[in-house]
């Protein structure tokens, strides 16, 4: 990969001492918690002076806990299942529409991923209060939805604009309706795509705070939403158990997903 | 296999300002192999995507027999469409692609595997039934289309410019296999090429378009010989347009008062090759250039205007010491000299 740039020693050794020191900038403040999480003490310290997983058991017995975790994850899966095949089919008709219609359409729908999160969370809020939906899952998933929509489009765009659309025709010519050339000649040959933006779609959702701080409530916790609560109520360790169960969550299906696009 | 006839029925199509057809109305026999000949942008694709079901005319029938289509879903037109870029399936092998069609109309298994066999044999791919779609070759490709378009057995076949990938030598050998193929199945087939000696040689008959339009239908000899405009006569080749006061008669007979059309290849230098009532062109030669089998001869006429005149290479004996600017004469026979209706453009 370095090949290319000066066989020079010490041009090397800086180019590798640089790259280092960005990689180290980019995960030392998510390493940092996870010596924390194994602390005995019942204070953030850094570094521990003793070490325990009594945090990690905290988390684990807490129905609270164990409660936001079951939502989070609830949430996460209903928001990619409904956002992935909605973007799809957004992609679809704005790259068959072309022009300025699919530009405008673009725009709108990208909108809420340009939008700082406190408005929209606050526009939404009205709107939902509306409908009487505040405080309900129904309410937060609507949120999360908008937000991973335009996620997966910026996956998925490209993707299509790369696709060969005469498949469709042929397809259609053979004798397939739309739904059959969708699903059986689009879907299979964007299966990379689709897993990809459908990981973003479930990621978005489950990092999502802001949203989830002014729409759920009570037994509708997410994960995020709580960590934000304890933090501000009682600093202790879990916190910092839970940040590292969640980076090693994320780690694994983001390895696990990158290993089968290579495949 | 029973093929239907096509009925185009002043079907037009524009869009925004652009005109891409335009009031064009067209017969095909049922078991005809037409083509519809043009320049890019002349209305052939658009009308071959409208009698698919992906171009919606503005205005218009299609009619497939006795049944209007102009607003059936391309799905349900059992037509068999050859795309350009071939359009296989890169998900699946060569046998799911050819099966496809069948599977959608859900033909059981064991039957589709052995339809889609028997149609790989008939396009000579046997052996490459699993072979993967990326592992074939252009020639190879263009056979599946084929397969995968005449499985189903439809009731017409389309072709949009099937060959235009292949280099020059499989481009001949498929426009014959094409051919062939639409002889054993007798299904009407409408094949569009930018590409004149094809339509020539593949065609019953020729519709030469231009501008949306349908300038000449007839049969390839006659729109070459007998071409009905001037747009038609140079197109089909190298044709030279002549005004009748810069032609004499060897008879010295009155030439015809219209436009006259005389092919570069219908000309001969010896006189005594052409019967009496032959036409000669006298001038300047210009240039002229030796192509292998025949010469090119530019021949600059007392008005100015210049004419191409084509000499086999067997008959040629004199053209090597042809010198530039020596004064020459060239005699067309009175059957090859073709009078265009309408004014010199």
């Amino acid at each position: 990969m370095l090949e290319a740039y000066p066989q020079n020693r010490l041009a090397r050794i800086v180019l590798w001492s640089f790259a280092a020191l960005v990689m180290a900038f980019l995960m030392l403040p998510t390493l940092v918690v996870v010596p924390l999480s194994f602390s005995a003490s019942n204070l953030l310290e850094f570094p521990p002076h003793a070490y325990s997983l009594r945090w990690y058991e905290n988390f684990f017995g807490s129905a609270t806990w164990m409660a936001a975790l079951r939502t989070s994850l609830i949430l996460g899966t209903l928001t990619a299942l409904i956002a992935v095949p909605f973007a799809l089919l957004a992609c679809i008709s704005m790259n068959r529409l072309g022009g300025k219609t699919a530009a405008s359409i673009q725009g709108i729908l990208l909108t809420p991923s340009v939008t700082p999160g406190i408005l929209l969370a606050i526009g939404l809020f009205f709107v939902l209060a509306a409908q009487r939906l505040v405080g309900t899952l129904f309410g937060v998933l609507v949120g999360h939805v908008v937000l991973a929509v335009p996620v997966a489009c910026i996956v998925l765009l490209p993707a299509l604009a790369r696709f060969d659309w005469n498949q469709v025709q042929a397809a259609r010519s053979l004798g397939a309706d739309w739904a059959r050339a969708v699903g059986g000649i689009i879907v299979p040959q964007l299966q990379l795509s689709l897993l990809s933006a459908t990981l973003m779609a479930f990621l978005t959702s489950l990092d999502e705070s802001v949203i989830s701080i002014f729409i759920a409530s009570g037994r509708n916790s997410t994960m995020p939403k709580l960590m934000f609560l304890s933090l501000r109520d009682q600093i202790d360790p879990t916190i910092a158990a839970i940040s590292t169960l969640w980076t090693a969550i994320v780690v694994v299906v983001v390895v696990i997903v990158a290993l089968r696009q290579k495949a | 296999m029973k093929s239907l006839p096509i009925t185009i029925d002043s079907v037009s199509k524009a869009y925004g300002s652009y005109v891409a057809l335009d009031d064009v109305s067209l017969d095909i026999q049922a078991g005809e192999f037409l083509t519809l000949l043009g320049p890019s942008g002349s209305g052939k694709t658009t009308l071959l995507m409208a009698l698919a079901g992906f171009v919606r005319p503005d205005s218009g029938k299609l009619l497939l027999g006795d049944r209007d289509i102009t607003r059936l879903a391309p799905n349900k037109r059992d037509i068999g469409i050859v795309f350009q870029n071939y359009a296989l399936f890169p998900h699946m092998n060569v046998l799911a692609n050819v099966a496809y069609p069948l599977a959608l109309r859900k033909t059981p298994r064991a039957e589709a595997r052995q339809r889609a066999l028997a149609t790989l044999a008939r396009v000579k791919l046997d052996g490459l039934a699993e072979r993967n779609v990326a592992a074939l070759s252009g020639g190879q490709r263009q056979r599946v289309a084929l397969a995968r378009a005449i499985v189903f057995e439809p009731r017409v076949m389309l072709m949009d410019e099937p060959l235009s990938a292949l280099d020059k030598n499989l481009r001949e050998t498929m426009q014959y296999e094409i051919r062939r193929l639409h002889d054993d199945l007798g299904i009407t087939t409408i094949y569009v090429t930018h590409d004149q000696r094809e339509a020539l040689i593949m065609s019953d008959r020729i519709a030469v378009m231009n501008s949306g339009r349908i300038q000449q239908i007839d049969t390839p000899q006659r729109i070459y010989d007998r071409p009905s405009t001037r747009f038609v006569a140079e197109f089909m080749g190298e044709a030279n347009i002549v005004a009748p006061g810069s032609v004499r008669r060897i008879d010295g007979a009155e030439a015809s008062g219209e436009t006259l059309m005389i092919r570069a290849e219908s000309f001969h230098l010896d006189a005594k090759l052409v019967g009496s009532d032959a036409v000669a062109l006298e001038g300047i030669l210009r240039a002229k250039a030796f192509r292998g089998e025949n010469w090119l001869l530019t021949l600059a006429l007392d008005g100015g205007q210049e004419v191409l005149v084509c000499i086999p290479a067997a008959l040629a004996g004199g053209c090597a010491e042809l010198a530039a600017g020596q004064r020459m004469t060239a005699y067309a026979p009175a059957a090859k000299v073709h009078a265009i209706p309408g004014a010199m453009a």
